[in-house]
């Protein structure tokens, strides 16, 4: 009966129809990739359109308001009133500005952030648009465009915030890129794939999570996820209390909203990259392999959808959250973040990860144990394997915030800011200004500061 | 009856489209999805021409500077810290690149291969350590 029902839910019913009117090689690589590319661009985008409703929203019940009320039921249509309005709002182009780039660079912006959509199984079966044998790769190479839009956006402006925002942006972008990049590296020996569907099938076939062998992983995408999309606490591009709007201060109307559509097309791809690689994909935590055995069921397809969107909506709901709770960085400190705090936990780990599968390789079949049930097809660990591997991923955050914590304060030593400190102090007789006589107002600026504890 | 067929037509367009798709037929949605993307955006640009006003001003058009008139062109110098920023980048990025492959090969079905990844990624992160520790050292990650 079920199964009944379940073919004639909407795609194997819209198969059916199409295959009576066209040939199968028409549907396969022409019909059926523009329906569900217009699926996904219609989800996304309303996705996007009420990720802003819903950030308002709750960055009001954070301090206690309401946020928009006026326009529908609870505001639930002020997201459409804002694009209309956008819509009909001037599109300006500075006349210092230069004008081919400054009104190409929205369009990058967007591309970018869609492409990458293309890849993500957002389902099993026909809920995965298309799988790439490189997704993972393809998804770093096309989210690097982004930063391109950016730069282009900032230059062209002509306009001294725009630049300033559009080189900030950049260097932050490419710095946390390759966090981004390292931290995916753990997940991808355990799931023996690139591919995006893969991974989330090691995942259903290993019956857990990546999130409890990776944590770290988890910790260093997420942050510099969070980072690559210039969201607070790392938004020093649009920091808006020194920078205007950053590399969009000269843009209004729709190109500027172009922009924004991108800025949230690019959450939910990092959101989703995360659950996919990380959170299990469609997959409930306790429930794996299902009815694969038995062919996907439709009805089974609709609810992986349901699932892996519950998925992203916590991350991006964990998005907001940091925006309206943290403070931003100063850009000293984020760029300290990027290269002295993620890039090394990355390096680590990988090298951890190595020692997890390396220690529960050689302990298969040492007085008895069994840990490794089959690697033929993607890893696929018994209990005890399991057990190793969790242990050695958690206790790897506690050793690389120790790490890392020792590294950096010991690197004082050849930090040479602090050495040029260092040197001013020796050089200069203690308590004392060094060149103006003693004022009541050179001291704040002149007197060296409090020497650095050892 | 009629169920089976479309069971069957349905598990023809599973071996079809679902796994890993051929090189060249997985990328053909990809160069649709492209398509599509491109016009997502360029179409509301387009059909906004008909609403939006469009009134030149000189002053409307000048940069914005708070108010204030720009006496300088804004393309100027700036700190060459990006540009040290740049050459890190690369160095890094192509390292996780190599990292990838390595990544998924890395757990052999036999044993001492595992051992040969694990000795050989050794060898490829300690020199990357040591370029890492001279850029620290020389002051590229410092920012102030």
């Amino acid at each position: 009966m079920i199964n009944a029902l379940a073919y004639f839910a909407p795609p194997s019913f819209l198969d059916w129809l199409l295959l009576k009117y066209f040939s199968p090689e028409t549907v396969n690589y022409v019909l059926w990739p523009f329906i569900q590319i217009g699926a996904v661009v219609t989800i996304i985008a309303v996705y996007a359109l009420y990720a802003t409703y819903a950030e308002r929203k709750i960055s009001a019940f954070m301090q206690a308001r309401l946020g928009p009320m006026r326009v529908g039921p609870w505001g639930l249509l002020q997201p459409l009133a804002d694009a209309l309005k956008l819509l009909t709002k001037e599109d300006l182009t500075p006349d210092k500005a230069d004008p081919y780039i400054f009104k190409f660079a929205p369009y990058i912006a967007v591309v970018a952030a869609f492409v990458v959509l293309a890849v993500i199984p957002f389902a099993p079966n026909w809920g995965v648009i298309t799988d790439v044998n490189i997704g993972i790769l393809f998804v770093l190479s096309i989210s690097s465009v982004g930063v391109l839009a950016l730069i282009l956006a900032g230059w062209s402006s002509n306009s001294k915030y725009a630049l300033l925002g559009g080189l900030r942006s950049s260097a932050q972008m490419i710095s946390y890129e390759v966090a981004l990049g390292l931290s995916l590296v753990g997940a991808l020996m355990f799931a023996r794939t690139l591919s995006l569907s893969g991974i989330v099938a090691a995942q259903g076939r290993d019956s857990i999570w990546f999130f409890f062998y990776q944590p770290l992983g988890l910790f260093i995408f997420l942050v510099s996820g969070i980072a690559e999309n210039n969201r607070a606490p790392f938004d020093l591009p649009e920091a808006e209390s020194e920078l205007v709007a950053g590399f969009h201060t000269e843009y209004s109307g729709m190109r500027w909203s172009l922009f924004f559509m991108a800025e949230y097309a690019a959450m939910v791809v990092v959101s989703a990259i995360a659950t996919t690689v990380y959170l299990g994909g469609w997959y409930l935590p306790f429930v794996y392999g299902l009815t694969e055995e038995r062919g996907f069921h439709n009805l089974y397809v609709i609810l992986s959808i349901i699932i892996f969107m519950i998925k992203v909506a916590v991350l991006l709901y964990i998005y907001f959250w940091l925006r309206w709770t943290l403070p931003r960085f100063r850009y000293d400190q984020l760029m300290d973040i990027g290269w002295k705090w993620m890039i090394p936990s990355a390096l680590i780990n990988v090298v951890l990860s190595a020692i997890a599968i390396f220690a529960v390789q050689a302990l298969d079949g040492w007085s008895g144990y069994r840990t490794v049930e089959s690697v033929r097809d993607g890893l696929d660990l018994t209990r005890t394997g399991k057990i190793i591997v969790i242990i050695i991923g958690w206790s790897g955050l506690f050793i690389t915030a120790g790490l890392l914590s020792v590294i950096n304060w010991r690197s004082r030593d050849f930090n040479l800011k602090k050495q040029r400190r260092k040197i001013r102090l020796i050089d200069l007789p203690k308590g004392r200004p060094a060149i103006a006589p003693a004022a009541a107002t050179a001291p704040a600026t002149q007197t060296p500061a409090p020497a650095p504890s050892e | 009856m009629m169920l089976s067929l479309i069971l069957q037509q349905e598990l023809a367009r599973m071996q079809t489209t679902g796994g890993v798709g051929s090189p060249v037929t997985a990328y053909w949605p990809i160069m649709v999805f492209l398509v599509v993307a491109i016009i997502f955006p360029v179409l509301p640009i387009v059909l906004g021409r008909f609403l939006r006003p469009m009134m030149y001003s000189k002053t409307k058009a000048r940069p914005y500077e708070c108010g204030i008139d720009p006496k300088t062109e804004a393309h100027d110098r700036f700190t060459v810290r990006y540009y040290i920023v740049a050459m890190l980048f690369l160095i890094f990025d192509v390292e996780t690149i190599f990292l990838l492959p390595w990544a998924i090969i890395f757990m052999g079905e036999d044993f001492t291969f595992t051992k040969f990844a694990l000795l050989e990624m050794f060898i490829f992160i300690g020199i990357l350590i040591v370029g890492y520790y001279y850029a620290w050292r020389k002051g590229a990650l410092e920012w102030a």
